[in-house]
C-alpha cells in the first residue's frame, strides 16, 4: 500500500519535472521572433556614406548585391559594443566561409573619439572580416538615418561623456531592403540560422 | 501554478549557482562584513579605453553599506556604471553616490546591469590573466581584491538575462 503511493508519487514527480521542461523549452523557443518586428520595418536602408578602419569608402552603393550586418557602437563602451563585437567573431569562426556571404559593419556613433587609428587598433582583436567604419558628423547622422536608429551624445562630469546608442544588429539583404533585427540575447542557434539565411540571400543564388 | 513553477525554476538556478560557485573556478574575498564573489573583468579589444567589470558583493552585517567606486594599478580608476535597456537604445550612466548593499543583502553586478568601470586601462586584459585591485565602501572602507579576465560570465544564461541584476 504505502509501496504504491511512494510509486505514484514517484510518478507524479516525473510528470511535474517533465512538464516544467517543456514549459521552459516553449517559453524559450517563442520568444526570439518577436525581436524581429519590434524594431520596425519602418524604413531600414537608405543611403550612407563612411570610411572603414583600413581607408576605404563604404557605402550603400559599394554594398550593393551583398547581404550585410549593420550595428552601431562606439570604443568608450565597455560592455555591449565589444561584447557584440566578440560574439560576431566567435558565431563566424563557427560558420567559417559560410560567414564570406555576407559583410558586416561597426559603425562608430562617437567618430569624434573614435579616429581611424583607433578603430584600426581597436579592429585586431576581432574577425577580420567585420569592417569599423566613421564619417564626419554629418555622414555619421545620415547612416544613423538610413537605418531608422538613434545616438545621442550625454555629457558627464568633468568636459567626458558617454553615447546613447541602439544596440541591435541590423541584418540587411541583398537588395538593400531589411532583413530583421538579431538579438544577442537570443539562442546561439537562433543567430547562426539567422547569419546562414542572410549568407544565402545572394543575388545569382537566390 | 506559475508562482510555484517559478519558485522551482529558482530553486533550481540557486543549485547551479551553488554548483558553480563551488568549483575551483570561483574565488572570493572578504573585508568584515562584505564579501566579495568572483571578480571578474571582461578580456579587451587592442588600445580598449574602458573595460567592464562585474562581481557579487554580500553584505552580512547589520547595517546599510555602499560600494563607491575603487583603484587599479592596470587603470586610472574604478567607477560605478549602470547600463539600460530601454526599447532597443543602450544606456550607460555613472553612479556616482555608488550601489547599495542593504543589511543582509547580496548585489549582482553583471553585464547589461550595474558593473564596474575601468577606466582607460594601461594594458590589454588577455584571458586567463589577473590583476589587483581595491574596492572603496562607504563603511567597509577599502578591500583588496583580484580580478580574473575572461571572454564569458562563468554562468551561460543562455537566450535570456532573467537572473541578472538581481538587486534585494
Ligand atoms: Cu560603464
Amino acid at each position: 500500500m504505502s509501496g504504491l503511493r511512494a510509486f505514484r508519487l514517484m510518478v507524479w514527480a516525473a510528470i511535474v519535472v517533465l512538464g516544467m521542461f517543456v514549459i521552459v523549452s516553449t517559453q524559450r523557443s517563442g520568444r526570439s521572433p518577436t525581436v524581429e518586428t519590434s524594431s520596425g520595418t519602418a524604413k531600414v536602408g537608405g543611403p550612407f556614406s563612411l570610411v572603414s578602419h583600413t581607408g576605404e569608402r563604404v557605402d550603400n552603393q559599394s554594398l550593393a548585391g551583398r547581404p550585410y550586418l549593420v550595428f552601431f557602437g562606439f570604443t568608450y563602451c565597455p560592455d555591449i559594443c565589444p561584447t557584440t563585437l566578440f560574439e560576431l567573431t566567435d558565431l563566424m569562426t563557427e560558420l567559417g566561409p559560410v560567414a564570406d556571404g555576407f559583410e558586416v559593419l561597426f559603425i562608430t556613433v562617437d567618430p569624434q573619439r573614435d579616429t581611424q587609428e583607433a578603430l584600426a587598433s581597436y579592429m585586431t582583436s576581432f574577425d577580420s572580416r567585420i569592417l569599423a567604419l566613421r564619417g564626419t558628423a554629418a555622414e555619421t547622422d545620415a547612416a544613423l538615418k538610413a537605418f531608422s536608429a538613434y545616438a545621442k551624445k550625454v555629457p558627464l562630469e568633468a568636459g567626458e561623456y558617454t553615447m546613447d546608442h541602439t544596440a541591435g544588429v541590423f541584418l540587411m539583404k541583398s537588395d538593400g531592403s531589411f532583413g530583421g533585427m538579431m538579438d544577442m540575447h537570443e539562442p546561439r542557434e537562433t543567430r547562426l540560422e539567422k547569419l546562414r539565411r542572410i549568407a544565402r540571400d545572394q543575388v545569382t543564388g537566390s | 501554478m506559475s508562482s510555484g513553477f517559478k519558485l522551482t525554476v529558482k530553486l533550481i538556478c540557486i543549485l547551479a549557482a551553488m554548483l558553480l560557485s563551488t568549483s575551483a573556478f570561483a574565488h572570493q574575498f572578504s573585508q568584515g562584513d562584505i564579501k566579495i564573489g568572483h571578480p571578474w573583468s571582461r578580456v579587451t579589444p587592442s588600445a580598449a579605453p574602458v573595460a567592464g567589470a562585474y562581481l557579487t558583493v554580500t553584505n552580512s552585517g547589520s547595517q546599510p553599506d555602499r560600494l563607491t567606486g575603487g583603484s587599479t594599478p592596470i587603470a586610472d580608476r574604478i567607477e560605478v556604471h549602470q547600463m539600460t535597456m530601454d526599447d532597443g537604445t543602450a544606456r550607460m550612466r555613472p553612479l556616482p553616490d555608488g550601489v547599495e548593499i542593504a543589511a543582509g543583502a547580496a548585489v549582482e553586478l553583471a553585464p547589461g546591469g550595474i558593473h564596474l568601470m575601468l577606466i582607460k586601462p594601461n594594458q590589454q586584459l588577455i584571458e586567463g590573466s589577473s590583476f589587483k585591485a581595491t574596492l572603496e565602501f562607504a563603511r567597509a572602507g577599502t578591500v583588496e581584491i583580484e580580478f580574473v579576465v575572461q571572454r564569458n560570465p562563468t554562468v551561460e544564461t543562455g537566450s535570456g538575462n532573467e537572473h541578472g541584476g538581481h538587486t534585494p
